[in-house]
């Protein structure tokens, strides 16, 4: 509750402005209609105003819209009935509770404030109210009166109310540009035609909605937390949070999308590469961690797609802020031959509880109490690999491995290239029936079953891709019959579990140009205040 | 009047683009009179000043069912295939 009485123009009920300058003497009381205890103090305030009408000004500001003129009636009240239209005032004038009660001195100066019906305080307030103005006392019965009701919450605290007030509020913590669309124009076609859509319909991002948004993180609205190529644009938590409430996440969702922002936005990362190239890489998100759970993540049956909604929607926001916010726009830099549907979103979490490993983010030196996101390059995929028949442990992980053959192309080997390997909850059962079986051993034996001769590689009549006819003969036989891998090394193979109970498909993404001149793989820990 | 936050770095205005102006007027133009009163009066009379100015260019006449509702979309298609130029009569 304010301690200085604040300027408000309000319309009575007969339609006419009322402008309240902040000063008194006066009596301000904040009501709804259908509040019981505002229904006690209805008579007491009507006595007031026949006892102090000449002395001091009482305005009743009622929150309940029609219905306010319900509430005079029922009392008599002859004192103006103000509407707090969108209960602005009653949100500025900073109550919780109705019955809300200001006495304003000359000066403007709140002498007496109060909520709620404590008889005792209502009475002393008449007998200042009478000394003040110099008015003989209010002739109330006291004693027929209650002893004390608690109020009704102020209905400016309803959230769809109290979000549109805190955004709309002088102090507003927001800072984006506002845009305003006529009420002619059908909003979804509007934001498509402003080019703020990857091709599905958005969710308005109306400042109510970023406001609530944002409660999903203790950060600060304008902290910057990436500038987001390729327009290097300042990528704040408001601005995410903008294209999170677009891409249809919930606030709980935001410290990911912020964390992803984060690691995409890296050098390591380069996004402006991943987005750019014809290739048409896409970023894989995969998260870690206790948040899985708490935001509701899938991370078991179809966890790659589709129909979870924060899976599906903290992918699609990451690529709206690059979109929007990098204004990474398909067809400008966005310049990939055929696209890739994982640009709309690929976000999983990783189903820690079903593998036998240390999960991702421990394995990339984080503790297994942090949450965090890891974000991948990847050009192809999910990629099934499908085998239903081995029973034997290192017939499996030899599955998996001739399952990654088809990184850029069968034929390529020796590749300086990531590929995600996303192993299945069967195929996890029979690689450890015999006991553990370790992520090095699987990466080994995905290196030892797809190891195949140089002189597989070189070019010839059914592809042009490999090792130049030149280059072969210069090798010369016996160098040419020497074995290379798939990958150039193990560091190359990430492995995270995922998937439901039943069935023996496994599957693999596909990388993009691994390194420092194109995507190093990227884990930020997820900031949860 | 709803308002939203612009999801964009904000470089370039939120504004409707309005279609480049060619600078001639060539081809088909389409004449639309939405079914307002004396909107016929108003389409006469640019249909006389476009064929003195523009005596090449062809002139076609469309007609919404009523001006209270949207123009149908084979209308709509129909003008879209025929048409270079497009000009409403929208008062009375």
């Amino acid at each position: 509750m304010i301690d200085t009485g604040r300027a408000f123009t309000l319309t009575d009920l007969a339609g006419s402005q009322h402008d309240f300058d902040g000063n008194g003497p006066s009596l301000i009381c904040f009501v709804k209609e259908d509040c019981e205890t505002c229904n006690i103090a209805g008579p007491v305030l009507e006595a007031f105003q026949k006892a102090y009408g000449h002395g001091a000004k009482l305005l009743v500001p009622g929150q309940s819209g029609e219905k306010n003129a319900e509430f005079a009636r029922r009392h008599g009240l002859t004192m103006p009935v103000l509407a707090d239209e969108g209960c602005k005032a009653s949100f500025e004038w900073d109550i919780e509770i109705v019955p809300a009660v200001f006495w304003i001195d000359a000066g403007g100066k709140v002498v007496t404030k109060f909520e709620g019906f404590v008889r005792d305080d209502w009475q002393a307030l008449s007998d200042q109210i009478a000394t003040q103005t110099k008015q003989p006392k209010a002739q109330i019965d006291w004693d027929s009166l209650p002893a004390w009701r608690p109020g009704c919450g102020s209905k400016h605290f309803d959230p769809e109310i109290y979000d549109k007030l805190r955004a709309e509020a002088d102090g507003s913590v927001l800072r984006a540009r506002k845009v305003e669309v006529a009420s002619g124009d059908d909003m979804a076609e509007f934001m498509f035609d402003q080019g703020f859509s990857d091709g599905l319909p958005l969710v308005p991002p109306t400042p109510e909605r970023v406001m609530r948004m944002l409660a999903g993180t203790h950060r600060d609205p304008q902290e910057v937390i990436a500038t987001v190529p390729p327009n290097m644009g300042v990528g704040t938590v408001e601005k995410i949070a903008i294209n999170a409430v677009m891409a249809g996440c919930k606030p709980e969702y935001l410290p990911v999308v912020i964390a992803a922002v984060e690691a995409v936005c890296t050098d390591e990362f380069n996004i402006h590469g991943v987005t750019a190239t014809t290739m048409g890489a896409a970023t894989v998100v995969v998260v870690n961690g206790p948040i899985r759970d708490k935001i509701g993540m899938n991370s078991g049956l179809g966890a790659m797609g589709a129909g979870n909604r924060a899976n599906a929607t903290i992918g699609r926001a990451l690529r709206l802020v690059i979109r929007n916010v990098g204004g990474a726009t398909t067809g400008g830099v966005e310049r990939s031959t055929l696209g890739n549907p994982m640009k709309f979103t690929m976000c999983f979490a990783e189903n820690e509880e079903v593998s036998p490993w240390e999960p991702l983010h421990v394995e990339r030196g984080f503790s297994k109490d942090d949450s965090v996101v890891t974000v991948f390059a990847m050009t192809g995929g999910p990629v099934h690999i499908v085998d239903q028949t081995s029973r034997v442990p290192d017939q499996i992980a030899g599955s998996l491995g001739q399952g990654l053959e088809g990184v850029f192309l069968p034929k390529m080997h020796n590749l300086p290239i990531d590929a995600l390997l996303v192993v299945c909850p069967e195929h996890i059962k029979t690689m450890t029936r015999d006991g553990d079986y370790s992520k090095t051993r699987l990466r080994d034996r995905i290196q030892e079953v797809t190891a195949r001769p140089l002189s597989e590689m070189v070019q010839d009549d059914h592809s042009g891709a490999g090792i130049s006819l030149a280059d072969a003969e210069k090798l010369g036989a016996e160098k040419l019959a020497q074995v290379a891998p798939k990958f150039a090394s193990t560091d190359y193979i990430h492995i995270v579990v995922a998937g439901g109970e039943a069935g023996k498909f496994s599957s693999a993404f596909h990388g993009w140009s691994t390194g420092p001149t194109g995507s190093i793989s990227v884990s930020r820990k997820i900031d949860l205040g | 009047m709803t308002v939203i936050l612009d999801p964009t770095d904000e470089r370039v205005p939120v504004v409707r683009q309005i279609s480049e102006r060619t600078g001639s007027v060539q081809g088909v133009v389409g004449l639309l009179n939405i079914s307002k009163p004396r909107g016929n009066i108003l389409l006469d009379e640019l249909d006389r000043l476009l064929n003195e100015g523009a005596p090449g260019v062809e002139i076609r006449r469309y007609q919404k069912p009523t001006f209270a509702k949207p123009c149908p979309d084979a209308l709509r298609h129909q003008i879209r295939d025929e048409c270079d130029f497009m000009i409403e009569a929208l008062a009375d």
